[in-house]
């Protein structure tokens, strides 16, 4: 399967290998580097490079190409997926994924890309395994660690690859039980010139911080589960349970995961938090273009607005733009010709809006489209699905646990044609 | 002086001791005086004495010294005997990295590397599993030849350690032995075949894989394990899942009849397979449903079905495809909604699902309709997923929803992004010609793109515009009136190209334009493209054909202007242009059908997607991706006309049977245990959510050291589960199978059966339909069917009470019933 890796930072500099069979030259990288100059954007970079031997898949995270060397047929999203799983691990390990993260600790990377694959099929993915097999560093570890001469390398099986539950670790103390649950929906959104949704669909997941005594089962019920209609499940769930009953059923993970991610589709109406009021107009003759825009609230069931953030990437022809904002700041890039403005919370009684005038290069016609507005925001304590958690229940132990529950609701991919 | 040569090492050696600072500052000191001659060799000199110190921790700081240069690619082989005398450390950490270097480097220094084989041999018998599992990892890694006989000796003792975390390792190891040595092919099929009879999940993903890759046309190994890895399936870790999901669709291409026919083959493939099923039946049996699925092949659709909801791309693609390729084609449509919710993913997962998507939306349109506006375009979508997401909206355009779509597609035309813009304008072509209704109003939106001001906007327009033209009888003069007048203005040489053939096409409709087109294009011939220059003297020919009267001194003009053109293309097409048009004594009989030659009704362009042709390549595959069959790549095989014997998968309950007491007992045993498990469901925690019950918990729970009873027991009540619904189906299968051997007793039984299961409660029809089955499938194994007289007679009376309801129940497929419940 997977012959080798290459990691590969911005620049073109191939920062780390790693080979599972036998080595396979460097310089199969050319034809990605090859790929990478005709795409232009990082983001144009094709996934899947073709070469007289080998195929090239690679992975685009935190500004450092992940390049897989393939021999032979294999599904692409097998590869795809576990390059990405190798990317969260890192991130789960160094708190960061980045090059000089990777550089620093590249003997723990080593390791651990060492126990993910074995001749290229993977062995274990999963952190709390991997955790146990190779320890994160940490300072207190690494003083700990030169004065005894332990290591960071665990020398037993760990429990979970053998047992029924693979995901979590044995033996998990902590003195203050807690498990943390965030539901954070993202709304997915194209508004159309005339303020009209065009599609608008909501994007959930569940992410939960659970750090628990022992061997816990936990069911977590909803008052409306009804919504989620399309849900995919850490494989902790316990599926059977969800078909019957609805409720979800799971001995967790020790740590941080994702329980849970679902997705309320298009079809169901989706309530739309804010609304952009625009006014943007070139004219052909001069070379001055109005501008201006305003941000409100709209179906927030009371809950304030805040961390706007207003990003659109003006057209080519802009030179300038020489704006007021009533409220937050807001920069122009004159290169990437990218505007934004951090607009923070928004006020019902006093709307945020952004006016001037835009400067347009001399001579040159108008633009065909105005700009495309993308809007971050967030909104606290409310999950706009609607989606309301019933209880937490615990079995298997003995203590009462501390349980918290957490709503937010986000952009996603929101976006405002004008 | 090792200290200090060291230091100078660090700077000269630039970055590569840069990140071992930490460690390094141990033995770091001023800077010592020879450090400008020190090179790479002094430098490991240091290492080595390092290596050969007493103490770990400088040990252990210079193997990770070491794998920092094997990680940024330098060369670290010169170091080899000095490590390798590490392989018997006891600090593990020093070890692992020793095993690192081992394998990167063995294969270079093959000699030296045997020195290390006797640590790992006693290794391979420590009590711990990991280092027994490490040890094997690490010496099957090893690429020297001659300890081939060692690592078979090695994967065939690990094949049966204790251990399934070993046993996970031989699989491997399986693998990477083949590759060493593909001699060893026979001996290590066995081994596969060993291991592909185990038990546990943590193995059944290893050495699928290892039979893909050793010998993946041994289907018939497959055969006896067919229904476990069925039920094991969602227990067994994802990656494992992937490989096993991709095997068991081609294993059920080869093993059961087609079930696309009842949807009255559409295309034509299905169309043969329909037919020749047709004849089967009819020489077999007479019965109204024409298909019955074999209850394995719905064992896997059914078991595979949950895995749509795994958190792994890879894994729900997989089943995905499995639905694709061998599902009954009204069950298909529950793979959509999955999709799509993978498009959120990120962008190199939304690259793969998108292509995959785009080749499915071709054949059935239906099953992603509804989620139409899933594939709207963001602005900020790279542009190879723009491009996709358009290719599926135009394969989903139909009468209904086409004029929505046309709206979405006016504002992608403005788009900044102009290649965009241009795919788009392609797009609104394909639309306009798969969907006559909206032809007017496409070719009025493409020819206002005509005044855009972007070139590359209006040079895509000219060109779709040309194709749609082609394609309707001619009543557009006006706009190719239009299109002449744009030839002042387009510089792109496609577009030109594209004008000047509409108009020599069209030359009769455009009387007066087309001459003095030629004209113009005369003055400006040297200076076109090539592309132009071909198609204005094609302008000339065809001028010269219908209205030689004005063109003559013109159209010998531009051939007199080819002649002597640069490029030989165009000389050659001038020479025959001319030959061809030009009466004189040298022509021959051809010339007289100059006209029909040049102005013949040419066949309308076909605008038909792209992803067309990637329809036979698996879908979820490297080769689909790229269009290309990929080295390994396994075809899937068509649908065989006539199912092989179904019962080769029966083997094992067959051997149980033998082993079992009287199977009067089992009989009664079995629907107590079937309670019992059902209760024990309740509780058993570790069952994660698997649609197969706390049976198969147990069974992935057992370390292979359970004693025979327990594993015999859950073997068994898997074995029922496997045949659960559709058991009624099945036995029509089989008296169609072998209606003279067995048909009558089998058909008997069920029919009791069903009864039988009438009597339980709506709940438990499952259950008992299970019992069924398996009593069905244990029945053709001769001594059973003994015994079972005794448990037949019993049942036989309240037989007698239901036979009316009993034909109903045979006819619904209970599985169905149950989900529907759910749904």
């Amino acid at each position: 399967m997977i012959h080798s890796l290459f990691l590969i930072n911005s620049s073109g500099d191939i920062f780390l290998e790693k080979h599972w069979k036998s080595v396979v030259s460097r310089s199969v990288c050319d034809y990605f580097f090859e790929a990478q100059e005709r795409a232009t954007e990082a983001e144009n970079v094709p996934p899947v490079i073709p070469t007289p031997h080998h195929y090239l898949l690679s992975v685009y995270r935190h500004k450092i190409f992940f390049v897989a060397v393939i021999q032979t047929e294999v599904p692409p999203l097998f590869v795809i997926e576990f390059l990405h799983r190798v990317v969260d691990t890192f991130q789960d390990y160094f708190g960061v994924c980045s090059e000089p993260m990777i550089k620093d600790n590249v003997v723990v990377v080593y390791e651990v890309l060492e126990e993910m694959l074995d001749n290229g099929f993977p062995l274990a993915t999963e952190s709390n395994i991997l955790k146990e097999l190779i320890k994160p560093p940490t300072i207190l570890r690494t003083v700990v660690n030169t004065i005894t001469g332990s290591t960071n390398v665990g020398n037993q099986l760990p429990t979970g690859q053998l047992s029924v539950v693979p995901w979590r670790r044995t033996g998990v103390k902590y003195t203050n039980n807690e498990a943390y649950f965030d539901v954070i929906e993202e709304i997915d959104a194209i508004i159309d010139k005339s303020g009209s949704t065009i599609t608008a669909e909501i994007q959930g997941v569940i992410d939960a911080c659970v750090k628990l005594t022992g061997m816990p089962d936990l069911t977590l019920s909803f008052m409306n589960p009804r919504l989620l209609d399309d849900v995919s499940f850490h494989p902790c769930v316990r599926f059977k349970r969800w078909e019957s009953e609805r409720i979800l059923s799971f001995i967790p993970p020790d740590g941080n995961f994702r329980l849970l991610s679902y997705h309320v589709s298009a079809q169901n109406l989706v309530a739309i938090p804010v609304y952009v009021k625009h006014n943007i107009s070139f004219r052909d003759s001069s070379s001055l273009g109005r501008f201006e825009i305003t941000v409100g609230p709209k179906q927030t069931m009371g809950k304030t607005i805040e961390g706007v953030i207003i990003l659109s990437q003006m057209p080519r022809g802009v030179l300038n733009m020489s704006l007021t904002p009533s409220q937050g700041t807001h920069t122009f890039d004159p290169v990437t010709k990218m505007l934004s403005w951090d607009v923070g919370k928004i006020n019902p009684q006093k709307l945020p809006s952004l006016k001037g005038t835009m400067s347009l290069q001399a001579g040159a016609s108008k633009p065909d489209e105005n700009p495309t507005i993308n809007l971050q925001f967030k909104i606290q304590q409310l999950a706009i699905s609607g989606l309301k958690v019933n209880r937490l229940d615990m079995y298997g132990e003995k203590y009462k646990p501390f349980k918290g529950i957490k709503y937010m609701t986000k952009a996603g991919k929101f976006q405002v044609r004008t | 002086m090792s200290s200090n040569s060291f230091v100078y090492n660090e700077q000269s050696g630039g970055g590569e001791a840069a990140e071992l600072g930490q460690e390094a500052t141990a033995t770091i000191s001023p800077a010592g005086a020879f450090g400008l001659f020190s090179s790479d060799l002094k430098k490991n000199e240091d290492l080595k004495q390092m290596l050969e110190s007493s103490k770990d921790s400088a040990k252990l700081d210079a193997m990770k010294r070491i794998v920092g240069m094997i990680a940024k690619g330098k060369n670290a082989s010169e170091l080899f005997p000095a490590v390798v005398k590490n392989v018997a450390s006891k600090n593990i950490e020093i070890k692992k990295l020793v095993y690192v270097y081992l394998v990167r480097y063995a294969e270079e220094q093959q000699d030296l590397a045997l020195l290390s084989i006797s640590t790992f041999q006693r290794a391979l018998k420590d009590p711990n599993q990991l280092i027994r599992a490490s040890a094997l990892r690490v010496l099957s890694s090893i690429r020297v030849p001659i300890i081939v006989p060692i690592m078979m000796l090695a994967i065939k003792e690990a094949s049966a350690d204790l251990s399934p975390y070993v046993r996970k390792n031989a699989a491997h190891a399986i693998q990477k032995l083949y590759s060493l040595d593909p001699e060893q092919k026979e001996m290590l099929i066995e081994v596969i075949e060993k291991l592909l009879r185990d038990k546990s999940t943590l193995v059944a993903g290893s050495v699928v894989m290892a039979f893909e890759e050793v010998c993946p046309d041994r289907i018939d190994l497959i055969h006896k394990n067919y229904r476990k890895l069925c039920n094991l399936l969602v227990d067994v870790e994802e990656w494992g899942q992937v490989v096993i999901i991709h095997m068991l669709t081609r294993y059920a291409r080869t093993q059961f009849v087609s079930p696309w026919k009842e949807d009255g083959g559409l295309e034509d493939n299905e169309k043969s397979f329909y037919e020749s099923d047709d004849e089967q039946k009819e020489k077999t049996d007479r019965r109204k449903k024409p298909y019955a699925m074999d209850p394995d092949h719905r064992l896997l659709i059914r078991n595979t079905k949950p895995l749509l909801q795994s958190r792994n791309a890879a894994v729900v693609m997989a089943v995905a495809q499995l639905y694709w390729h061998i599902s009954p084609k009204s069950e298909t449509g529950i793979i959509s909604k999955s999709l799509v919710r993978l498009l959120r993913s990120n962008r190199e997962v939304q690259y793969i699902v998108l292509q995959n998507i785009a080749t499915m939306s071709i054949q059935r349109k239906g099953i992603f309709e509804p989620y139409l506006k899933s594939f709207y375009v963001r602005s900020t979508d790279p542009t190879m997923i723009k491009t996709l997401k358009l290719e599926i909206l135009t394969n989903l355009a139909n009468e209904a929803n086409i004029s929505t779509l046309l709206r979405e597609f006016q504002t992608y035309v403005k788009s900044q992004d102009k290649q965009f813009a241009a795919a788009t304008i392609q797009t609104i072509g394909r639309c306009a010609a798969n969907i006559s209704e909206v032809a007017d109003t496409c070719l009025n939106g493409l020819v206002c793109l005509l005044s855009n001001r972007d070139e590359i906007v209006v040079a895509e327009s000219v060109v779709v515009i040309k194709k749609l033209l082609q394609m309707q009888p001619a009543q557009h003069g006006e706009i190719i009136k239009h299109m002449g007048k744009l030839l002042d203005s387009i510089t792109v040489p496609v577009a030109r190209a594209s004008i000047l053939w509409l108009i020599g096409e069209n030359c009769e409709r455009v009387p007066k334009i087309a001459p003095d087109v030629l004209r113009k294009m005369a003055k400006s011939f040297t200076s076109e493209d090539d592309l132009v220059k071909l198609q204005i003297l094609n302008l000339g020919a065809k001028l010269y054909l219908t209205n030689s009267k004005q063109t003559k001194l013109l159209t010998q003009y531009v051939l007199n202007l080819g002649k002597y053109d640069q490029n030989y293309d165009i000389r050659d097409r001038t020479r025959f242009i001319r030959q061809l048009i030009v009466p004189n004594e040298k022509s021959g009989a051809l010339s007289k059908y100059a006209k029909k030659i040049f102005l013949a009704q040419k066949p309308a362009p076909l605008l038909e997607s792209p992803f067309k042709d990637r329809e036979h390549f698996q879908l979820g595959t490297l080769s689909h991706t790229l269009n290309i069959k990929a080295s390994g790549y396994l075809e899937l095989s068509n649908w065989p006309e006539v199912a092989p014997d179904p019962s080769v998968r029966n083997v094992e309950v067959i051997e149980l049977a033998k082993e079992w007491t009287p199977a009067g007992k089992a009989k009664k045993e079995n629907p107590s245990k079937k309670f019992y498990s059902e209760s024990e469901e309740e509780e058993d925690s570790s069952d994660s959510g698997s649609d197969s019950e706390s049976e198969s918990g147990s069974e992935s729970g057992d370390d292979g050291a359970s004693s025979e009873d327990t594993s015999e027991d859950s073997e068994d009540s898997s074995n029922e589960q496997e045949s659960e619904n559709g058991s009624v189906a099945e036995d029509k299968a089989a008296t169609k199978r072998n209606p003279e051997t067995k048909g009558e007793s089998d058909s008997e039984d069920g029919e009791k059966k069903n009864k039988k299961s009438q009597t339980s409660d709506s709940s438990n029809v499952e259950s008992s339909s299970i019992e069924e089955s398996s009593s069905e499938s244990e029945s053709q194994s001769e001594n059973e069917s003994e015994s079972r007289k005794v448990t037949k007679e019993k049942e036989k009376k309240l037989k007698q009470d239901r036979i009316s309801l009993t034909k109903d129940v045979s006819l619904l497929d209970l599985d169905d019933c149950h989900s529907a419940a759910h749904g």
